[in-house]
């Protein structure tokens, strides 16, 4: 019976290495690797990786234990209840951009939210300099309601200072 | 149409990354093979287009639909292209893709935003269109079948920007 999938998290330190480092030991004792991301986040690196077939959380952890001291990671294995094939297609995009302040992912996602929107991929960077951030946001997701009342959230945010651009995506398929 | 569709060919069947061959007979048959192409595309899902490569027909021939886009845009109407070749491009958009041939993934891939091509109709007689936007982008994606590309050897970063259409 296939082996349910695990879900490892490594934080760190970014140095070069770090992937093919732990996924030669992976790959090493047969394990299978799902779907994966990794990013920079503040100088940091993080990954998020499904793996199956290499023991349970435990036994994961413990192949990885020489990495996670080589590399002086944080590592956590979970168990989840996932499965390959889950894609969704986002149906809109969304940019917002403004000066840097407090509360604006929370006013942002819950204005969407309140829209109809399901976030489906976020990311977002500060930018500028120290002295004048500005912070950048993008988000694409479905939409349950229809692209209207995204339009008109919108509208309200650009009142609170912030520029935000909605672009419509249609899939083409053929 | 009562007949079975077509076999879709699935990446990375070999098939798909051919350079197919000019039409060169337009015949009774041609027509058949055409309707029978459109009935395989609408059993997949929300499919605007399809290439003769895809059902392992090798040869240059392609459909453009984008009267089934789920938002109005410009369109020429349901078009067969056969022998089709891009004689102008302008502009650049980014856009998310998919395939009859690649299930389950779609990606981002940049297209030009207008292009003019010239093609012949099931007749045989020379046809040229002027096509932008969604329309451009479908007429893209099926010309490159037709060169044994695929959507997934244009893809770029997932976070690129995409331009309003």
């Amino acid at each position: 019976m296939t082996q349910p999938w695990l879900l490892l998290t490594l934080v760190g330190a970014d140095r070069p290495g770090i992937v093919a480092q732990v996924t030669r030991v992976l790959y090493g004792v047969g394990a299978e690797l799902g779907e994966a991301a990794m990013m920079r986040l503040g100088n940091q690196f993080a990954i998020m990786m499904m793996v199956r077939g290499a023991g349970g959380t435990e036994e994961v952890a413990g192949l990885l234990e020489s990495t996670r001291v080589d590399f002086h990671l944080k590592l956590h294995v979970d168990p989840i209840d996932a499965s390959l094939h889950q894609h969704r297609e986002p149906d809109v995009s969304i940019i917002v951009h403004g000066a840097d302040r407090s509360g604006i992912v929370s006013e942002v996602t819950a204005a969407l939210l309140e829209a109809g929107m399901n976030i489906l991929d976020l990311r977002s960077d500060v930018g500028g300099s120290e002295d004048k951030p500005i912070y950048i946001m993008q988000i694409d997701g479905e939409t349950t309601a229809g692209i209207e009342p995204i339009e008109k959230c919108v509208a309200q945010l650009a009142g609170q200072g912030l520029t935000v651009r909605v672009t419509p995506l249609e899939t083409m398929r053929g | 149409m009562s007949v079975e569709p077509l076999p879709i060919l699935t990446y990375p069947d070999e098939r798909l990354k051919t350079v197919c061959e000019p039409v060169e007979q337009f015949d009774p048959e041609l027509r058949e093979f055409a309707e029978h192409l459109q009935h395989t595309a609408d059993q997949g899902p929300s499919a605007v287009g399809i290439a003769a490569p895809q059902v392992g027909r090798l040869q240059r021939l392609c459909l453009v639909d984008a009267t089934r886009a789920k938002r109005p845009v410009d369109n020429h109407g349901p078009l067969v292209l056969i022998n089709p070749t891009i004689t102008d491009w302008k502009g650049f958009a980014v856009g998310r893709e998919g395939c009859l041939s690649i299930p389950d993934y779609t990606g981002k891939v940049i297209r030009a935003e207008t292009i003019e091509l010239t093609a012949q109709d099931i007749e045989g007689r020379t046809v040229t269109f002027k096509m932008k936007g969604f329309e451009a982008r479908i007429a893209q994606h099926e010309i490159d079948h037709l060169d044994g590309i695929l959507f997934l050897d244009r893809l770029v970063s997932r976070h690129a920007d995409l331009r309003q259409r």
